[in-house]
């Protein structure tokens, strides 16, 4: 089990690495940040609609674009030398593999969402300082699910012919609960609603979490068993 | 054409008519519909398009449910038969699906004077679609057929999991949809002769899906070996 | 070279390599049709054939990173698992493609590979790879930036980080100049000293004969010949020559 964790640790290590040399992948997710934020201020008429009515929908599609911008990244890697061979050969373990892709994807849009969050705040005017621990806890929960099946589809995505439409083509339903969610509890956390309007929600998001988590875990082998 | 291409096509004669059979089933629920079921009192003759709307879904769920069932099949027994079996019944169920999602505005629109809204059963069932539409450009992507199942198959078993998750999220939202008029703990309350029109439909689209599937199985079986001679040729 | 942890013990019953009807096809084209053969521990088996006999794809199943459909291959005497951990890390694999990371240093892909081995000291251990090849001087540069030879010299040195017992070559010479063909031929020379079971793929009829014990001439997937190289190379080559004029 230590092993396990120690060989993913290794392989996220790797990755975040290679990328924070390369920097593409990050610059492209923030330039996209800033895009969108920018676009959805303009687009809206501000005496008819009201940012905050706006600000969690906008904040949410900013997120799991930028994200889905990075996902792809962790797979592409693999590709340059056939590198992928190389882990394969080793006695590096399916699921130690998934996991470490796994969090160098989490520290990836972690990282886009730290910098899209104040920017956020900032652009839309909207109290996002006094809710700071629920809503870094709902981003949190939120995250791991559309990450944990953004890995696995990314593996899927990469090995075919069109990765960067694959991708989207095959994550969209699996968006749907996570950021349904997210928006909802997010909404209710800006208008200072009871706490009872959003356990539903929240335990939605946790039981996506889990079962999506372990059954990715369980599956990987498969997208790599040739 | 070899022993086994011949003895696939003649199979396939048999198969088309059970296609045939199935259309002419799909006809009569449209004559019972039309003809021998009376008029629904507050919506008229557009609510005659339940009879069709409702056992599409149901057999667009059933036809993922074994796309679902198939793939986890596949990832133990390794079985190139339960792929080919999987992609058949996403090809069904996506043709299903989208009949839903026709039939359910067509319905929609006298009714509710809308033609689309986010309500529980049109929303769940339009994810359902993308799953379908998912799975069936996966499929389109890659060429090699073990490669193609093994995605195919981590595709289908993520999807069917998926699946209750979207249910409870739509739930959570207000629904604008008629309320269960069937499945309902009290027992059915639609009139005698209405429901005998349901079920009899829902009999029949089962079998219209059994019907497609097991044809489309045997087209496909044919095509592999039809290509495998062509390659070893 | 690097000492691996011995993660099982060596049971030395039966051939190192024993390889029996082996075959795999991708959709409607049957790449390796029925292959066998076997190796004591210490030999070498050079494989020649024209492209698209299925070089490759034998060298891939032996390796761990193909399913076979059918056939079996057994190291060691043990059946060979490919999710067993202490098999896999008996099988070294030298392709044509580096499996080297363009970003990462030459130290770093090194360190990388050992601690996916566990290797029990990973900074040493990349450090004697890296002098045993004469990298140490690039070491800290991208391995993006090397030369061709160099790139080979850091695959070799990644790919045998782990002083695995049976190592296996695909194409190894291909587009090497004559210094890193040198460097190559006497790490082989130095493999078969050590007692390692080699199989190579190549199309250099002359490298491949010097070194082997058996030799091997692959088409459309089958052995059309298999034999041990015996003491006169041009006894073998006239057959050699015969074999492929009737393939």
């Amino acid at each position: 089990m230590r092993d396990v964790l120690a060989q993913a640790l290794a392989v996220a290590a790797k990755d975040l690495k290679l990328e924070f040399r390369r920097r593409t992948a990050i610059f492209s997710a923030l330039v996209f940040t800033a895009l969108v934020l920018a676009i959805f201020n303009f687009a809206r008429d501000p005496t008819a609609v009201s940012a905050t009515a706006l600000a969690p929908g906008v904040l949410w599609i900013t997120f799991t674009f930028a994200g889905l911008l990075g996902l792809n990244r962790a797979f592409a890697i693999e590709r340059e030398n056939r590198a992928l061979d190389g882990l394969l050969l080793a006695p590096v373990s399916r699921s130690g593999l998934y996991l470490g892709k796994l969090i160098g994807n989490l520290v990836f849009v972690g990282l886009v969402e730290a910098i899209a969050l104040p920017l956020f705040a900032i652009f839309f005017n909207v109290p996002v300082w006094g809710v700071i621990g629920p809503l870094v806890g709902v981003i949190a929960l939120a995250t791991v699910g559309f990450v944990a099946v953004g890995t696995i589809m990314s593996a899927i995505a990469v090995g075919t012919r069109f990765a960067d439409l694959m991708l989207p083509v095959l994550m969209l339903p699996f968006l749907m609960p996570p950021v349904t969610g997210a928006v909802q509890v997010t909404a209710r956390l800006f208008a200072a609603r009871p706490f009872a309007e959003v356990v539903g929600w929240l335990k939605l998001l946790v039981a996506y979490d889990i079962v999506f988590v372990v059954i990715c875990l369980l599956v990987f082998e498969a997208v790599l068993d040739e | 054409m070899t022993g086994t291409a011949e003895v696939l096509a003649s199979r396939l004669r048999l198969t088309r008519w059970g296609v045939v059979a199935a259309l002419a089933l799909l006809a009569a629920v449209y004559v019972r519909a039309l003809e021998f079921t009376p008029l629904e009192a507050t919506q008229g003759a557009a609510q005659k398009i339940f009879y069709i709307h409702v056992p599409s879904a149901w057999t667009a769920f059933l036809a993922y449910g074994v796309v679902g069932v198939c793939s986890v099949l596949y990832l133990f027994l390794k079985d190139l038969r339960l792929d080919r079996f999987a992609a058949c019944s996403a090809e069904v169920g996506t043709v299903f699906c989208t009949g839903v999602l026709i039939s359910g505005p067509i319905w929609g629109k006298p009714i509710w004077g809308t033609w689309w809204t986010w309500d529980f059963r049109l929303s769940s069932t339009l994810f359902l679609w993308f799953l379908f539409v998912g799975y069936i450009v996966l499929r389109g992507a890659v060429t090699e057929p073990r490669q193609r199942a093994r995605f195919s198959a981590v595709l289908g078993i993520l999807g069917m999991l998926l699946v209750p998750f979207i249910h409870v999220s739509v739930t959570l939202f207000r629904t604008l949809h008629p309320q269960p008029v069937v499945l309902k703990p009290e027992g059915p309350s639609l009139p005698g002769s209405m429901l005998v029109t349901l079920l009899f439909s829902f009999l029949a689209f089962t079998l219209m899906y059994v019907g497609f599937v097991v044809h489309r199985y045997t087209l496909a079986k044919l095509a592999e070996v039809r290509e495998a001679e062509a390659g070893d040729a | 070279m690097s000492a691996a942890p011995q993660l099982s013990p060596a049971v030395a019953a039966g051939p190192a390599l024993e390889v029996s009807d082996l075959a795999r096809g991708f959709g409607p084209v049957r790449a390796l049709r029925g292959v066998s053969f076997a190796l004591e521990r210490g030999e070498a088996l050079a494989v020649f054939g024209p492209n698209g006999a299925g070089k490759s794809t034998l060298l891939r199943l032996l390796a761990g990173l193909l399913r076979p459909e059918r056939g079996s291959i057994r190291l060691f005497g043990h059946p060979f698992n490919r999710s067993d951990a202490a098999q896999r890390v008996r099988i070294g694999l030298i392709s044509h493609a580096s499996l080297l990371y363009d970003g990462l240093t030459g130290r770093e892909n090194l360190e990388f590979t050992a601690r996916c081995y566990r290797l029990s000291s990973p900074r040493e251990a990349a450090q004697r790879a890296l002098e045993s090849m004469g990298l140490v001087d690039a070491a800290d540069r991208a391995a993006g930036t090397y030369s061709r030879g160099m790139t080979q010299r850091l695959a070799i040195a990644r790919a045998l980080l782990h002083d695995p017992e049976i190592v296996l070559l695909d194409e190894p010479f291909t587009g090497l100049d004559t210094r890193a063909a040198g460097v190559l031929r006497s790490l082989l020379e130095r493999l078969r000293a050590d007692r390692r079971t080699l199989v190579l793929v190549t199309h250099n009829l002359e490298e491949g004969l010097e070194l082997a014990t058996q030799v091997a001439l692959q088409v459309s997937g089958r052995f059309v010949m298999l034999d041990r190289r015996g003491d006169d190379p041009s006894l073998w080559r006239a057959r050699y020559a015969e074999a492929v004029a009737g393939a």
